[in-house]
């Protein structure tokens, strides 16, 4: 099952090595991992996309813990959480398609952010299942590059964690 | 007054109550040697090899409780700590280990004897650091003690660099440290108890088993009055054994791969296992599927990550062994006569086990013209004193030792059980014999691992540090060469060590003494005449070549799978 896991950590350096270090250690999974500062500057918080069952996603967490530079675990799951990730898509755009990518960009609430004659690059921000659509609509018409950012996830309600 | 980073770390050391360094000069320790030159109140002891020296260190740790120190130089020498640093890791044994850095504006330009060992030893330490600044200094070392002797322990390594030791500041040493990341439990949840209490007393089969964390968490006592109020019988890993004595009639001795016929019979069988500050290892467990089938699973671990890391746990109690054991114990003083009925029920199981115990006993074949080991490690334990520290090495001889030498009391058997490293016996017996001058230290080794930290001989002699050097030479890497018998059709693939060595002969080159024994009558004559003589000493018995351990646990087989006589 996957699962988004975000991470508060001591802004130190090796920090980020640590945590790299204990998955691909333990073979864990990773499927993408994004990281920066917070609002306090010595704590740098960390959006983990992981797959694992019910007992692997345990030792995740425990293991996470346990590294003497986390300070804190949240394991969002299921709607608890909103996840968004922004994608720069470089798409093929000539001649009939350029109409198209412009479409497209527009039904996903995207900016072109670069335009060339034969290219658009189109800036997306959306939970990881829009920036899929996206994609598989923009695929056919020729994708030339594509560079994500990886999902950061944030708690719904009044609560906030400090940092 | 301003002082040296070299001087600080030094004034911290003090500060922290170490009295004794393993370690070993280079380029970039050597501002830290130059203070050392003058600085009295600590030993400093000169090991011929840096990993023997984190090993020597490891053995001071083990067999006092506290935490171990060692020095080593950037590049090689801190290299050279890395097997040390990770056997201290798998046993969760307390240690700060300090190596030399070239300076901080050469870091990253591949300088002369530079490597990153704070990368390196990333995975194999409970933390590390790298200082950077000499006003640091005093903050991280307060931080790397707290971090290694809390929770569950481990060793921590503070990487140095040159100029940090030579610049100056302020030496102010904090008090206490707070780390807002770093709040090990320490005491276990009352609720948690008081249902572990209540369902381990439905139990009719109990079993205690029980690992390094008895020993490294302090509650051997609390242990044994667990087990008597409870009259449940006590099974201990490698690590474990001295927890809990081994001559009392509810120990079942050493479970597993090389344990006894009858602990893993009444692990198997078992309806209630209480798990102490042991982590489910796969030289204990066999096959997981068929591991304690029939019990429910109480864990009790200061670490969280190890439970439900390997095996299911139907009630986990996280926190220290000392404090989660006494409170069990209370608890069940409450519960009156629901606890003497549980004594009387347990009545059964334990005459059953007594059956599996006669039926298969620890024992072997005495022979009338080869020496038996296991009658060497019988003879060590009848000739030395009750209190004798013994450290081993990794193979044969260890499992023997296990076997047979019957522990009774807590930090008296140093060995490698996590990372079984070979080598480790001679430098870890060096380390107890430091921390303890007056006490009867022996290192029981196989000829394979002895010659893995062999030249510590010297540091023996030099330091006239009287261990007794045990070997059970066999000519083989004898647990190898077992495997390659059962399992590999009696293919002894670079397993027979042909040249024989004259160790009594490299005794006497570094100054020591050496005896040898041949034949069984030689047996106890040589561990006398080794005990009465001062100094370091190595005592070799020629033992029967393909003696195996047994009963052994194929590896992957489940533990009632015991191959008993092969």
């Amino acid at each position: 099952m996957r699962h988004t896991i975000t991470v508060l950590v001591e802004n130190e350096f090796g920090v980020l090595s640590r945590v790299a270090g204990l998955f691909s250690g333990r073979g864990f999974n990773i499927d993408s991992l994004s990281v920066a500062p917070t609002n306090d500057e010595s704590i740098s918080r960390m959006t983990i996309v992981t797959r694992g069952d019910e007992q692997i996603l345990e030792q995740i967490s425990k293991q996470l813990n346990k590294l003497i530079d986390v300070i804190k675990v949240i394991d969002f799951t299921g709607g608890e959480a909103i996840e968004r990730e922004m994608a720069l898509i470089k798409v093929t755009a000539e001649d009939a398609s350029r109409a198209e990518v412009l479409r497209i960009a527009d039904i996903f609430r995207g900016k072109i952010i670069d335009v060339t004659p034969k290219s658009y690059t189109i800036e997306v921000t959306g939970a990881p299942a829009k920036i899929e659509a996206i994609l598989e609509l923009l695929r056919p018409l020729g994708l030339k590059e594509l560079v994500r950012t990886g999902p950061v996830a944030i708690g719904r309600g009044a609560k906030g964690w400090k940092g | 007054m301003k002082m040296t980073g070299a001087r600080i770390l030094l004034e911290c050391l003090k500060l922290e109550g170490v009295d004794t360094v393993f370690g070993y000069p280079g380029g970039t320790v050597i501002n830290i040697y130059d203070e050392l030159f003058s600085f009295k109140e600590i030993h400093h002891i000169l090991p011929r090899h840096e990993q023997a020296g984190v090993h020597a260190a490891d053995g001071y740790a083990r067999a006092t409780g506290r935490v171990g120190v060692a020095i080593a130089t950037s590049g090689p020498g801190a290299t050279n700590t890395v097997t040390g640093i990770a056997t201290a890791y798998m046993d969760s044994i307390p240690l700060v280990v300090i190596t030399g850095q070239v300076p901080t504006a050469l870091i990253g330009n591949d300088a002369f004897q530079e490597v990153d060992i704070v990368g390196i030893t990333r995975p194999c330490t409970k933390h590390n650091f790298l200082i950077k600044d000499v006003r640091e200094i005093a903050t991280i070392i307060k931080k790397a003690f707290y971090i290694a002797r809390t929770g569950r322990p481990g060793p921590v390594l503070v990487d140095l660099p040159k100029d940090v030791q030579i610049a100056t500041t302020e030496f102010h040493y904090p008090e206490a440290i707070e780390l807002r990341s770093y709040k090990p439990t320490v005491e276990g949840h009352p609720k948690q108890v008081e249902k572990a209490v209540s369902l381990l007393l439905t139990a009719k089969k109990p079993v205690i088993y029980v690992g390094g964390g008895v020993i490294s968490g302090d509650a051997a006592e609390e242990l044994r009055a667990l087990a008597a109020k409870l009259n449940t019988p006590v099974t201990t890993t490698l690590m474990g054994l001295g927890s809990f004595p081994e001559d009392d009639p509810l120990s079942l001795g050493l479970l597993g791969m090389h344990g006894t016929y009858y602990a893993n019979m009444a692990v198997t069988n078992c309806d209630l296992l209480v798990a102490v500050g042991a982590r489910f290892d796969d030289r204990v467990t066999g096959k997981i599927a068929t591991f304690a089938p029939h019990a429910k699973i109480i864990h009790v671990d200061v670490d969280p990550t190890s439970i439900r890391k390997n095996v299911r746990v139907d009630l986990p109690i996280v926190g220290e062994v000392k404090d989660v054991l006494s409170k069990m114990l209370k608890a069940t003083e409450e519960q009156g006569d629901k606890a003497d009925d549980f004594r009387k029920g347990v009545g059964p199981w334990l005459a059953e086990i007594a059956g599996w115990k006669e039926k298969h006993p620890i024992t072997y074949k005495q022979a009338s013209t080869t020496i038996k080991p296991q009658f060497v490690i019988q003879k060590l334990r009848e000739l030395s004193a009750p209190d004798a520290i013994v450290a081993t090495d990794v193979g044969q001889h260890q499992m023997w030792t296990a076997q047979f030498f019957t522990f009774t009391k807590p930090r008296t058997l140093l060995s490698s059980g996590g990372l079984g490293t070979m080598g480790f016996g001679l430098p870890a017996a060096m380390g107890a014999q430091v921390a303890f001058p007056g006490r009867q230290v022996v290192a029981i080794c196989g000829d394979g691992g002895f010659q893995m930290n062999m030249q510590e001989l010297a540091t023996l002699v030099q330091n006239r540090l009287p261990v007794k050097i045990c070997i059970l030479n066999n000519n083989f890497l004898g647990m190898v060469r077992q495997w390659q018998e059962l399992f590999f059709d009696k293919r002894y693939s670079q397993t027979c060590m042909e040249l024989p060595i004259d160790f009594i002969k490299l005794a006497e080159a570094f100054g020591a003494k050496g005896f040898q024994a041949t034949k069984p009558d030689e047996v106890e004559e040589t561990i006398k005449k080794a005990f009465e003589t001062p100094g370091p000493v190595i005592m070799e018995f020629k033992i029967a070549r393909e003696e195996k351990v047994l009963p052994m646990v194929p590896a992957g087989a489940s533990l009632n799978e015991m191959v008993l006589n092969a």
